[in-house]
C-alpha cells in the first residue's frame, strides 16, 4: 500500500487544515461544493465543513468581488478558479479592486485566488495558460508558483495567513505526477527561493512545473561534465533577487526557464534584474527559455514543442555554456 | 429612526448640504484648487439621501459617483469630502485616491473603484461575511446608473446576490444618460425595472425626484432586505441636471427632456413641499442654508491649510503583511 500524497492532495489537505483551524476561512468556486471541484481539490471538504465550501455561479468577476467584500469584513476567502485561464474574466476585481484596496484605504484584503495553471496534453489554448506574469505586473498582489508537494502545502497555508491578496498558481501537470511521503510542518517563507540543485557551471532560474524539466536537463548535462545549479523561485512576487544574484556570482552564467509566454514575463524580469544589478557577475549574456509566443496548441505533438522540455533546456544550456 | 415629518426635514437638510457642497466644489474646480474631476449629483439628491438615511451603523454602503447626499446621510462628513477633493493628507484616502473614490471600509462605507458594477459583488461578499458570523438584520446597499447596469460585473453581482438571497439593496438612478449615451443606446428592454423578475429579486419603481416617494419606496426596500426577504432592486427615474462631470456642458440632453416632469429639480420640489405642508418655515430653511454655508467656508479654509501627502514619507509598499515589506524594500 502506497501512503504517498500527491500535489493535488496536498492542496486539499492545506485547505482542510485551514478550514479546521481558522473559522474565517471559506472556499468559493464553481463546482467546489459536494462535487469537490473539477480536479477534486476540495474533495469531501463541503461535507466536512458544512456551509463553508460553496458552489458559485459561473461569474469570475463576482466570485472575486465577493471575496473582496468578505475579506474587508475580516474573512479569509479562498476562490478556486476552475482553470487559471478563466481568471481573466475576474481580472478587473483582482487587479483593480483587490490589488488596490490596501494602498487606497489601509484596509487589508486577505484572499487567495487559486489558479489551476499550466499545460497538460490536449489542454489547448484555453485550459493551459500560465498567468503569473500578468498578475505580478500589477501592484498589491503576491504571486506564488509552488513546484513541489511540500511547497504547495506550506505555501497555500501561508497564502491563507497573509494579509494581502495572493494569486496561487498551482500547476495542473504536477497534480498527479508529483508525490511526497508526508507533508511538512514548516517551509521556507514566501519570497525565499530555494537552490534545489547546487552547481558551478551555470544557473537555471525557474519555477513551477519547469523546475522538474530543468532538473532533468541538469542531470543530462552531468554526462558532459557540467554541474548546473537550479534555483526554484517558489514565488515570483516577491522575487528573491538576492538568491539569484548569489547563484550567478558562483556560476557566471544564467538561463531562466518559464512555461509562460515570453513577452514581458517573469524570465524577462529576472534577466533584467540580473543584468542591471549583477552585470559584472556574468561571463556570458543571460538567456531565457519560454514557451513559444503563440496560443498554447491543442495537439500533443505541437504542445510538446510549444513549451520548454528537458531536452530543449539541455540544448539551451549547451548553447549558454559555449557563449 | 425619526418620525416621518422629522425624517423628511432631516433628509431635506442633507440634500441641501450635498447641493451646497457640490456648488462649492464646482467653484473650487473652476479656480483650479481641485485635483481631478468633480462629479455632481445635482438633481439626484432626493434619491441618494433616501438610501443613505435608511441605513444604520453596521450596515454596508457602497455609494457611486452621484451620491454626495447619501454619503452625508451615512455618516461621511463635509470635512472628509473636502479633504478628499482637495488632496489633504488627513482625508480618509490620504491622497492615495480622490473625489468620489472615498470611503472607510472598516466602517461599512466602501470606497468605490471606478469600474462600474464592481461594487455590487463586493457588498454581496460583505453580507456573506456577516452571514458566516451569524449576524442578521444587516443591510448592504449600493447605487448604480442606467449605464452601469450594462456591465457584466453588475449582472454577475446581482445574480450572485439573488442566488445567495442576500439582504442587498441595489438602487438604479435611471437618469436617462450614461455620459452622453441615451438609454436607447444602452438597453433594449422596456424598462430596467423589468429586469428584477429575471434576476429573481424584488423590484421597486419610484420617481427619483419626489423626496417623499423616494423615502417611502427605498425605506420599504431596505426594510424588506433587513427582514430577510432577499435582494431588492429599485429603479428610480430622473434626469441628470448637469454634465457628466464639471467639464461637460451636456448639450446632448434635449430641451424636451429638460422641460419634462423628469427634469424638475428634486431640491426645489422638496423645499416647496416643506413650505406648503408647514413642515418648515422659510426662515428655518434660510438658517439651515446659512449654517451649512458657514460650515463649508470654514471647512474649505481649514482644509486648504492642511498638509498634502509627502512622497518622502510614503513606504511605497502596497502590502499589509509587515513581514513581506523587506522583500519589496527596493520597489
Ligand atoms: C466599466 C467602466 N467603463 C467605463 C467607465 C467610464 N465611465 C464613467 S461614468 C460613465 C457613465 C456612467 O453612466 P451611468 O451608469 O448611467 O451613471 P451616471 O453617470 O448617469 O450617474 C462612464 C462610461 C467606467 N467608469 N467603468
Ligand atoms: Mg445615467
Amino acid at each position: 500500500m502506497n501512503h504517498s500524497i500527491t500535489y493535488l492532495e496536498a492542496i486539499c489537505a492545506a485547505q482542510r487544515k485551514a478550514l479546521a483551524e481558522d473559522p474565517r476561512v471559506f472556499i468559493y468556486g464553481q463546482d467546489v461544493g459536494n462535487f469537490g471541484g473539477a480536479f477534486k481539490a476540495t474533495k469531501n471538504l463541503a461535507k466536512e465543513f458544512p456551509g463553508r465550501v460553496l458552489d458559485s455561479p459561473i461569474s469570475e468577476d463576482a466570485m472575486v468581488g465577493m471575496a473582496i467584500g468578505a475579506a474587508i469584513e475580516g474573512m479569509r476567502p479562498i476562490v478556486e478558479m476552475q482553470f487559471a485561464d478563466f481568471s481573466t474574466c475576474g481580472l478587473n476585481q483582482i487587479v483593480n479592486h483587490a490589488g488596490t484596496l490596501f494602498f487606497r484605504t489601509e484596509v487589508p484584503c486577505p484572499l487567495v485566488v487559486r489558479l489551476p495553471s499550466g499545460g497538460n496534453t490536449a489542454g489547448g489554448p484555453f485550459h493551459s495558460q500560465n498567468l503569473e506574469a500578468l498578475y505580478a505586473h500589477y501592484p498589491g498582489l503576491v504571486v506564488m508558483t509552488p513546484a513541489t508537494v511540500e511547497d504547495v502545502y506550506t505555501m497555500l497555508l501561508e497564502a491563507i495567513k497573509i494579509d494581502d491578496p495572493v494569486i496561487f498558481c498551482e500547476h495542473k501537470f504536477l497534480y498527479y505526477h508529483l508525490k511526497a511521503e508526508k507533508l511538512p510542518t514548516e517551509g521556507l517563507p514566501v519570497g525565499k527561493a530555494r537552490i534545489t540543485r547546487p552547481g558551478r557551471d551555470a544557473t537555471i532560474v525557474t519555477y513551477s512545473a519547469m523546475l522538474h524539466e530543468s532538473l532533468a536537463a541538469a542531470e543530462e548535462l552531468v554526462g558532459d561534465g557540467y554541474e548546473i545549479e537550479v534555483v526554484d523561485l517558489r514565488s515570483v512576487k516577491p522575487l528573491d533577487t538576492d538568491t539569484i544574484l548569489a547563484s550567478v556570482a558562483r556560476t557566471g552564467r544564467l538561463l531562466v526557464v518559464s512555461e509562460a509566454f515570453p513577452w514581458g514575463g517573469v524570465a524577462a524580469e529576472v534577466v533584467a534584474r540580473v543584468t542591471a544589478e549583477g552585470f559584472g557577475l556574468l561571463d556570458a549574456p543571460p538567456q531565457r527559455l519560454n514557451s513559444k509566443d503563440t496560443p498554447v496548441p491543442f495537439h500533443p505533438a505541437l504542445w510538446g514543442t510549444h513549451r520548454p522540455t528537458a531536452s530543449t533546456i539541455a540544448s539551451a544550456l549547451h548553447r549558454l555554456l559555449k557563449l | 429612526m425619526p418620525s416621518a415629518p422629522d425624517l423628511y426635514r432631516q433628509a431635506f437638510r442633507l440634500m441641501l448640504s450635498a447641493r451646497l457642497v457640490e456648488d462649492k466644489l464646482t467653484a473650487l474646480k473652476r479656480s483650479g484648487k481641485i485635483f481631478g474631476g468633480v462629479f455632481s449629483g445635482r438633481g439626484q439628491e432626493a434619491l441618494s439621501v433616501a438610501l443613505g438615511i435608511h441605513l444604520h451603523k453596521g450596515d454596508i454602503y457602497a455609494p457611486l459617483i452621484r451620491d454626495q447626499a447619501g454619503r452625508l446621510a451615512f455618516g461621511d462628513t463635509i470635512l472628509n469630502t473636502f479633504r478628499t477633493y482637495l488632496g489633504s493628507a488627513l482625508g480618509s484616502m490620504r491622497g492615495h485616491d480622490g473625489n468620489v473614490h472615498r470611503g472607510r471600509p472598516r466602517e461599512g462605507y466602501f470606497a468605490m473603484i471606478s469600474h462600474l458594477g464592481a461594487m455590487v459583488s463586493a457588498v454581496g461578499g460583505a453580507l456573506m461575511a456577516r452571514r458566516f458570523r451569524g449576524e442578521t438584520g444587516i443591510v448592504g446597499a449600493t447605487c448604480i446608473g442606467d449605464g452601469g447596469t450594462s456591465t457584466g460585473s453588475f449582472h454577475e453581482g446581482l445574480n450572485m446576490a439573488a442566488v445567495e438571497k442576500l439582504p442587498l439593496v441595489v438602487v438604479v438612478a435611471n437618469n436617462q444618460y450614461a455620459y452622453s449615451t441615451p438609454n436607447d443606446r444602452q438597453f433594449a428592454c422596456e424598462s430596467l425595472f423589468d429586469r428584477a423578475i429575471g434576476y429573481g429579486v424584488t423590484g421597486h419603481r419610484v420617481s427619483g425626484i419626489i423626496l417623499a416617494d423616494c423615502l417611502d419606496v427605498i425605506g420599504k426596500a431596505v426594510a424588506a432586505a433587513r427582514a430577510g426577504e432577499g435582494p431588492q432592486f429599485v429603479v428610480a427615474d430622473l434626469l441628470r441636471l448637469v454634465g457628466h462631470a464639471e467639464h461637460d456642458d451636456a448639450q446632448y440632453i434635449t430641451e424636451a427632456q429638460k422641460a419634462s416632469p423628469l427634469g424638475r429639480d428634486c431640491l426645489v420640489l422638496a423645499e416647496e413641499t416643506l413650505l406648503r405642508e408647514n413642515r418648515a418655515t422659510p426662515e428655518e430653511i434660510a438658517l439651515w442654508k446659512k449654517q451649512i454655508d458657514e460650515e463649508i467656508e470654514e471647512t474649505t479654509a481649514r482644509v486648504l491649510r492642511e498638509p498634502a501627502p509627502d512622497p518622502e514619507e510614503e513606504s511605497w509598499i502596497p502590502f499589509a503583511t509587515d513581514y513581506l515589506h523587506p522583500c519589496f524594500a527596493d520597489s
